[in-house]
């Protein structure tokens, strides 16, 4: 059974047609990068999935659960998270914070326990606490836990923006742009995070990246999409050797080149 | 420091309240009494809409109108039956409200809950709006509260007022009611619901991407505030014994959003001392009014000078803390001790130097 099914959607803005007729079908376990020159109409395909836009034709299912239209809230409930390329922190919360508000969905005390500080809440928002601190560990922020999460360098932001996702507790993880703005030794050690949580998470992941060296390094599959089309699908190898794919990005045919 | 030695010092400056408190009731006089009791009310008012809109990020110009709803709810309740029939002059009032009657507490238990039972139904469609439009939108209602407050004169007298509304409201009700607040607020604030309002302000978007609901959320903290603002306005009704349609105009509104501006965006604390100094210079402000000299120059009575001094010393508030006399600052009994600390070290390594 596929984790996440789309099944041929169209997004159209006005006389615009930002993308048009993607398909995709993501089984549980796998890492697919999405790539595509800038406005191919990737990070749109993330904004239908989680809810963001609603796709102008077709249907979005995950787990054979028909999820076009409904709110993004509701659809990290049914466990897809995501990240954004420019990163959407808490910048005045602390860190710790940022990551306990991705706790909060899957909350079982009510707003009057809550408020009043009953022993089950508390026992909750201890547990809760314990569970930020392990994320925070496992990216090695702990010690920043009480600063404003703004005031974090970048590379450390993104990692933040990460691992609040995965607090919400995702099956299907999306990753806008991870590796924008690293250094190389940075993207270099986001890979290999990137394959940790997979791992302990058992997670399924689905990226957008312009950074082709993480893209072929950790991706199985590859979806490469240029003015809303998917123009190639395949392993990194044949990516590479793609003509068309050569052509998305160079703007020359690839005879010539 | 302990969870429980904190709770225990609150417990302790509580109780310190009180006997300050009590104090104030027996020694001062009326006049004083009543700026302590109109800032402990302002300081309910600012606290509430503190929570809306510095805590949630919602732009709310509502609260006059929950104030209104409250003030008009408490006064129906506990004005006696046989008072009612003289005041109506014009027309006489309509039939469940001849008749009902209930204690003080009860009444502003109802303020509270019908000023948020009207926040939750306008809440629902207004809070789509963001930032300015909803700041409008709110205003509006408010509008609308007190223009409907005019004109249904068989309930509220319409624009002659209710005059002789019992004097209930003394300091045990307006800080008893403040502490209350405050500490319900707090409780909110920081529990998850509270983490989950700060991340709507912080960035909308990634809340709802994270799995806040957004229109549970906004709701929720518009109709607590409302219904603080309503309590507050009952506890206002009672301290005034007069209350109008006109006393909910929107000054009544941008009173509390300068308390809550000045005393800081997000902060208790600082909406707590606003909510005092707003009230003590409005009156201390006075003699400025009657006019008075500065060595030679004489400066002549100008009504309204008192408002221009405000005004200017707001300004400069504002030009040198952006965010307000306190900023995001705090209260908590650990950094009040690390304070009293740090003084009591700069005095010894002063005391030692000067050997």
């Amino acid at each position: 059974m596929e984790l996440l099914n789309i099944d041929n959607i169209t997004m159209k803005f006005g006389g615009l047609t930002a993308v048009n007729n993607f398909e995709l079908k993501i089984i549980p376990g796998e890492l697919i990068g999405l790539i595509g020159p800038n406005g191919a109409g990737k990070t749109t395909v993330f904004n239908m999935i989680t809810g963001i836009y609603t796709p102008t034709i077709n249907k979005i299912y995950f787990q054979d659960r028909d999820i076009t239209g409904i709110k993004p809230d509701k659809i990290t409930k049914v466990g897809i998270a995501r990240t954004f390329q420019n990163m959407r922190l808490m910048d005045n919360l602390t860190v710790i914070d940022n990551v306990m508000i991705g706790f909060h969905l899957h909350l079982k005390s009510n707003l009057a326990s809550a408020i009043l500080k009953f022993p089950s809440y508390v026992r909750e928002e201890e547990s809760i606490y314990q569970k930020s601190m392990e994320l925070l560990e496992k990216v090695g922020l702990e010690q920043f836990k009480l600063e404003k999460a703004g005031s974090l360098p970048y590379g450390q932001q993104r990692k933040l923006e990460i691992i609040r996702a995965l607090a919400t507790g995702p099956k299907l993880l999306l990753l806008d742009e991870p590796a924008a703005g690293m250094n190389p030794q940075e993207t270099k050690e986001l890979m290999g995070f990137i394959q940790n949580i997979q791992d302990d998470f058992n997670l399924t992941i689905f990226l957008i990246e312009h950074d082709m060296k993480v893209v072929m390094g950790i991706c199985k599959r590859i979806l490469v999409m240029d003015y809303g089309v998917t123009i190639a699908e395949g392993n990194p190898v044949e990516i590479q050797n793609n003509p068309e794919v050569i052509k998305a990005y160079l703007g020359v045919d690839a005879n010539y080149a | 420091m302990k969870k429980q030695n904190e709770k225990i010092l609150t417990i302790l400056a509580l109780i310190v309240l009180g006997i300050l408190v009590y104090l104030a009731e027996n020694n001062l006089d009326a006049y004083k009494l009543r700026i302590l009791n109109l800032g402990a009310i302002y300081i309910t008012l600012g606290v509430s809409l503190n929570l809306i809109y510095g805590f949630t990020g919602q732009f709310s110009l509502g609260h006059a109108g929950f104030m209104a709803i409250g003030a008009y709810v408490t006064t129906l309740l506990v004005l006696p039956p046989y008072y009612k029939e003289m005041i109506y002059i014009l027309e006489p009032l309509a039939w469940p409200f001849t008749v009902i009657h209930a204690p003080f507490i009860v009444a502003l238990f109802l303020s509270g809950l019908f000023a948020a039972i009207a926040a939750f139904i306008i809440g629902l469609p207004v809070l789509r709006l963001k930032g300015d439009y909803l700041g409008i939108a709110t205003l509006g209602f408010a509008e609308i509260i007190r223009i409907v407050a005019n004109n249904i004169p068989r309930v509220t007298n319409g624009a002659l007022g209710i005059k002789g509304i019992p004097e209930f409201t003394n300091l045990w009700w307006s800080v008893g009611v403040a502490v209350v607040t405050i500490y319900i607020i707090k409780g909110l604030i920081e529990s998850s619901y509270g983490r989950a309002l700060m991340a709507i302000r912080e960035n909308e978007i990634a809340a709802e991407v994270i799995g806040i609901n957004l229109t549970y959320h906004k709701v929720m903290s518009f109709t607590i505030s409302a219904f603080f603002a309503g309590v507050a306005g009952g506890l206002f009704a009672c301290l005034l014994t007069t209350i109008d349609p006109k006393a909910f105009m929107f000054v009544m509104t941008f009173n509390i959003l300068i308390v809550v501006v000045m005393g800081g965006l997000g902060s208790i604390t600082g909406t707590v001392l606003a909510a005092f100094l707003f009230n003590f210079f409005l009156e201390y402000l006075r003699p400025i009014e009657a006019g008075f000299n500065i060595g030679p120059i004489k400066i002549p009575q100008i009504p309204g000078m008192r408002m221009v001094t405000f005004s200017a010393l707001l300004l400069v508030v504002i030009l040198y803390k952006q965010k307000g006399l306190l900023g995001g600052f705090e209260f908590s009994w650990k950094g009040f001790f690390q304070f009293i600390n740090k003084l009591f070290k700069n005095k010894r390594s002063s005391e030692g130097s000067t050997r």
